[in-house]
């Protein structure tokens, strides 16, 4: 016998299930009086830095139907590229943007809604810039475990030519979509769970 | 282990996920993953900047009944109905490490099985002291605790007789987006775990019981509440030891 390697397992995820909005946004669903206010709803302040931008979207289902219970939360860098973060280690990020936000869909629309402001440029860990882009993570009733992808921006074709992330997507065809829709400063980002327009996801 | 003495926060990437630990997508028992569950591979992509930062939560948010459900939502003087509980438990890594400065938040029913939500049917009663969500922020040692009341079992419609298990859900916060995780926590004895299809969709017994508290005898309050102990453990850094360095850099 070896040493042990002495490693412990991840907790193992279970589906959010359809009442997620009770503990993650439960003012947005009436649940009022716990805490003053819900927690990412503000991304920026009258001081934020950089270009102020509207990112709504929906969640479809196989069936093509907007997912009405979930929870989109998105994370990205200020407007230089920074991340708000301890462990960003190339500088301050602007303090006055949190670059998290929490996105519950609407009871009737299913629509999700960001107020923020259009990341910088990051570099890969090669050093290459990578295009701006967002950070999306899905949780609902049905899905056992978070689902990650990235927002790229329509009006980047440039950048998100040379990104080194959308060029490892082998079928080109699906590049599209992680690419919103719109034009600034409404951008739109609908996700598909299956079905020809399956947005890619990511297991990082 | 690695560990390393230093405060400085970790920038490394994470190891990867086991995803044969998790659920899959595609778990037919657990109906409304049939349409919800992602077809193509996943991309697979060594995490960049975007993913092993994320942003931290301070205590400062933290109001003082935040981790107390039993009395967070209850009128003056009153208190949620059913049995009190405490439960706690520490943060830590796949290193063993505790993590700190974790958000944790929490939902579940009341006593009876019952949501507050609009679109709960179940006929069991509300109680109008129980709203339902909690969090707190682990401590230095990856510490949390908070006080509940043991939540109903539920029926629910998947099977024609599907039940959930009394459960809390739980939402938790680590340093990097890619620590992002919810899972659920089970009560130790409850022999309606191995009949739910939510629980099932995790194909491993031994990860199954990774959800399962154990009764924690020695911490509970006498007179006042019984306690459960529920550890986490979220992805770990790789070691940077010796890392990578591009000529130049
Ligand atoms: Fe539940």
């Amino acid at each position: 016998m070896a040493q042990s390697l002495g490693y412990l397992k991840e907790t193992p995820s279970q589906t959010a299930g359809p009442y997620v909005h009770i503990g993650l946004t439960p003012n947005f669903c009436d649940i009022t009086g716990v805490y003053p206010q819900d927690l990412g709803t503000a991304l920026v302040n009258e001081r934020t830095q950089g270009e102020r931008i509207v990112i709504t979207g929906r969640v479809f289902d196989g069936a093509g139907a907007p997912l009405k219970d979930a929870v989109v939360e998105i994370w990205q860098a200020d407007a230089a590229g920074l991340y708000n973060s301890p462990s960003e280690t190339r500088g301050s990020a602007d303090p006055h943007f949190a670059g998290w936000g929490r996105g519950p869909a609407d009871a009737v629309t299913g629509e999700f809604r960001f107020e923020t402001i259009k990341p910088g440029r990051v570099p890969y860990p090669d050093g290459r810039p990578m295009a701006p882009h967002v950070t999306l993570w899905i949780v609902a009733r049905g899905i056992n475990i978070g689902l990650h992808t990235r927002l790229y921006f329509p009006d980047e074709a440039q950048a998100n030519a040379a990104d080194p992330v959308l060029a490892r997507i082998e079928h080109r065809d699906r590049v599209s979509t992680l690419i919103a829709t719109g034009t600034a400063p409404h951008y739109v980002f609908d996700i598909h769970l299956q079905g020809p327009q399956e947005t890619v996801f990511f297991d990082i | 282990m690695f560990d390393k003495s230093n405060s400085q926060p970790e920038t490394g990437p994470f190891f990867a996920r086991d995803r044969s630990w998790h659920p899959p997508a595609y778990t037919p028992g657990y109906k409304t993953s049939v349409l919800r569950s992602p077809q193509r591979a996943l991309l697979s992509l060594g995490s960049t900047l975007s993913e092993i930062t994320g942003p931290v939560f301070g205590h400062a948010m933290i109001g003082e009944l935040d981790n107390d459900l039993i009395h967070n939502f209850a009128r003056p003087g009153e208190s949620a109905i059913g049995e009190r509980i405490i439960v706690h438990g520490r943060v830590l890594d796949e290193r063993g490490r505790a993590v700190p400065n974790v958000l944790v938040e929490f939902w579940q029913a009341n006593a009876g099985g019952r949501y507050r939500h609009k679109k709960e049917t179940y006929l069991a009663a509300i109680d109008p002291n129980f709203g339902g969500c909690g969090r707190t922020i682990t401590d230095a040692d990856g510490a949390y605790a908070f006080r509940t009341i043991r939540p109903g079992a539920y029926p629910w419609p998947n099977g024609v007789n599907d039940w959930r298990p009394a459960h809390i859900h739980f939402s938790i916060f680590g340093h990097g987006f890619v620590q992002r995780l919810i899972t659920q926590m089970y009560f130790e004895g409850d022999p309606m775990i191995w009949k739910c299809p939510i629980v099932n969709a995790i194909p491993d017994r031994s990860a199954i019981e990774q959800l399962i508290a154990p009764m924690d005898w020695g911490n509970t309050v006498p007179m006042d509440s019984r306690a459960y102990k529920f550890d986490i453990v979220l992805r770990g850094r790789r070691s940077t030891l010796f890392e990578n360095r591009r000529e130049g850099n």
